[in-house]
């Protein structure tokens, strides 16, 4: 028998304040050792199935009405985000979230949150090895970082309370495409290192070049699933989320304007 | 001069209770989002709570303020456990209906225990004075000084270095994101309840061991410490620190020269002080003196 994945979830349904439903029977999985990507476009419900994993619905008044979430085979549907995190599951929010009015280590401090004080050292100097710059600007305001060197702050801050599985949201945001290529290096990575990976991504390219598998999510259920290879290669996913369009020619830009005012104006 | 200083000293003192109590609608403000309106209701309870273990239990003066910040502070956080705990999520406006209400149960709640009498709060300091070069100290002055300022360190202290004092800020600043590094918002949210009566406690007794006495009337500090609090911009403990002395010094000083400069005014002026002077600066620094820009003001 196989082992159980790190990550399985199972057919969940999200509701927003009672009536919003936002997820519509998403099923998941990250096996072991793994990077799986998921895409879609904004309002998908990307967020709100990394919200449900790790707990943090309830602030925003959502609530899982159906389906399970399981964490290396232990039922973690509905547990406080506390209790995730001491499961094992690091997130690095969308929009990096670093607190910016601490230092640099005060950030790490406070992703180190659910770990004994021995075995801060052991985490901080990891996260130093992987991001040197982080070294260097350790008593630096976190608000005056860059984006990039914020978007490694909160990486990190994830990384030290040594997840088994890290959830991104979106690390390329606003990053240029240099650093976004960085970011990228940087998750396969800790990958290699033994840490399985869900990224949720725009930018599908750099997604599915790190991962082994990516799912695709459209107004709350998953359209799409395979390889990431494959899903690569996929002619709609090429045009939909890669931008890409060198089989069929460049197409005029009057043409894509008058599609989509008819669009939106015939329905 | 000797009269200036003198005046100074008093403000001293008084500033350092406003300071106490601002602190602690800070403490509460900054990691809840809520101002707490029963924070006088909190310091009176915490105060009579003193006045039980000094003078009923007949216990040393030191353990009885201990033991009634001790025992303020889990009232306080039984106050958030069972009452502010159900409202998270819901706006902030309700919540602090709430606080209101709170202030009124826990007034009549003290004048049924301990009725409407002044009472005389045992302690060590009483009218007793100290003269230092040439100088009438109070001692109860002195030591409200000096344990507000022994407070105010440890307070910032336990911010700056402990991991329970970094999450407190890390939910200050960005609750969702302290969650999301497994930090227990209920935890943060009791202990800044708990925090927040302790101060309260402690200022209330500096007061209550002073010429005044203990009274219910006691809880209406905290309506001067409010000000104090607003000065100093509403998330910032160092501005409540700061606000509460100005607001202190103000007051004393007003009161010690109201017949030579105030005698127009009537001769309560230096009642108002507090809240002319918050006026004022809200006009021109309409976050406090030392409050975040972007912070929400009521």
């Amino acid at each position: 028998m196989p082992a159980a994945p790190i990550l399985s979830v199972n057919n969940l349904e999200v509701v927003y304040d009672d009536v919003v439903l936002v997820l519509r029977g998403v099923s998941l999985d990250v096996p072991h050792g793994t990077v799986v990507a998921l895409l879609g476009a904004n309002g998908a419900g990307k967020t709100t199935l990394l919200r449900a994993v790790t707990g943090l619905l309830v602030a925003h008044r959502g609530k899982i009405t159906k389906g399970s979430v399981r964490l290396d085979g232990t039922d973690i549907t509905r547990a406080d985000p506390a209790q995730v995190v001491r499961g094992g599951v690091g997130q690095v929010m969308e929009g990096r979230r670093v607190f910016a009015e601490m230092t640099v280590e005060e950030n790490l401090r406070t992703g180190a949150h659910t770990r004994r004080r021995a075995e801060y050292r052991e985490s901080v100097d990891r996260v130093f090895d992987l991001f040197p710059v982080l070294a260097e600007r350790r008593r630096a305001t976190a608000g005056y970082l860059s984006g990039g060197e914020q978007q490694m702050l909160a990486i990190g801050r994830a990384l030290m309370a040594r997840p088994r599985l890290l959830l991104l949201d979106e690390p390329s945001l606003g990053l240029a495409p240099r650093l976004v290529e960085q970011v990228g290096e940087i998750i396969a990575q800790i990958n290699g290192q033994g840490t399985s990976v869900l990224l949720v991504e725009q930018n599908a390219v750099m997604a599915l070049s790190i991962a082994s598998r990516g799912y695709v999510l459209e107004v709350g259920k998953v359209v799409r699933d395979g390889p990431a290879g494959e899903l690569l290669a996929d002619e709609d996913i090429r045009e939909f989320y890669l931008g890409s369009t060198d089989d069929t020619g460049r197409r005029s830009l009057a043409e894509v304007k008058s599609y989509r005012r008819k669009k939106r104006w015939s329905a | 001069m000797s009269t200036f200083l003198t005046n100074v000293f008093a403000g001293l003192a008084l500033g350092s209770t406003y300071a106490l109590v601002a602190l602690g609608f800070v403490v509460i403000f900054k990691s809840t989002g809520v101002i707490n309106f029963a924070q006088g209701g909190l310091l009176a309870l915490g105060a009579y709570l003193g006045y039980t273990f000094s003078n009923n239990l007949a216990l040393a003066f030191g353990v009885a303020v201990l033991l009634a910040c001790l025992s303020a502070a889990v009232v306080g956080a039984g106050v958030e456990r069972l009452v502010l705990r159900r409202m998270v999520g819901q706006p902030p406006f309700a919540v602090i209906m709430i606080t209101i209400g709170l202030l009124f149960v826990i007034e009549p709640l003290i004048t049924a225990i301990w009725g409407f009498d002044n009472l005389p709060l045992d302690n060590p300091w009483n009218l007793r004075t100290v003269e230092v070069a040439g100088l009438v100290l109070g001692v109860r002055d002195l030591w409200t000084i000096g344990l507000t300022a022994v407070v105010v360190v440890a307070f910032f202290l336990f911010f700056r270095f402990t991991a329970f004092g970094l999450a407190m800020r890390a939910t200050a600043f960005d609750p969702e994101a302290a969650l999301a590094q497994g930090i227990s918002a209920r935890k943060v949210y009791a202990v800044s309840w708990a925090i927040a009566a302790a101060l309260a406690t402690l200022g209330g007794i500096t007061l209550a061991a002073g010429p005044g006495g203990l009274s219910p009337s006691i809880s209406f500090i905290a309506l001067a410490a409010f000000p104090a609090m607003i000065l100093g911009g509403l998330d910032s403990p160092a501005g409540a620190v700061l606000g509460g002395v100005i607001i202190g010094l103000a007051e004393a000083l007003t009161r010690g020269y109201q017949d030579e400069l105030f005698a127009w005014a009537g001769s309560n002026v230096s009642v108002i002080v507090p809240y002319v002077l918050m006026i004022v600066i809200l006009l021109i620094r309409p976050y406090g003196l030392l409050g975040t820009k972007d912070v929400r003001r009521i």
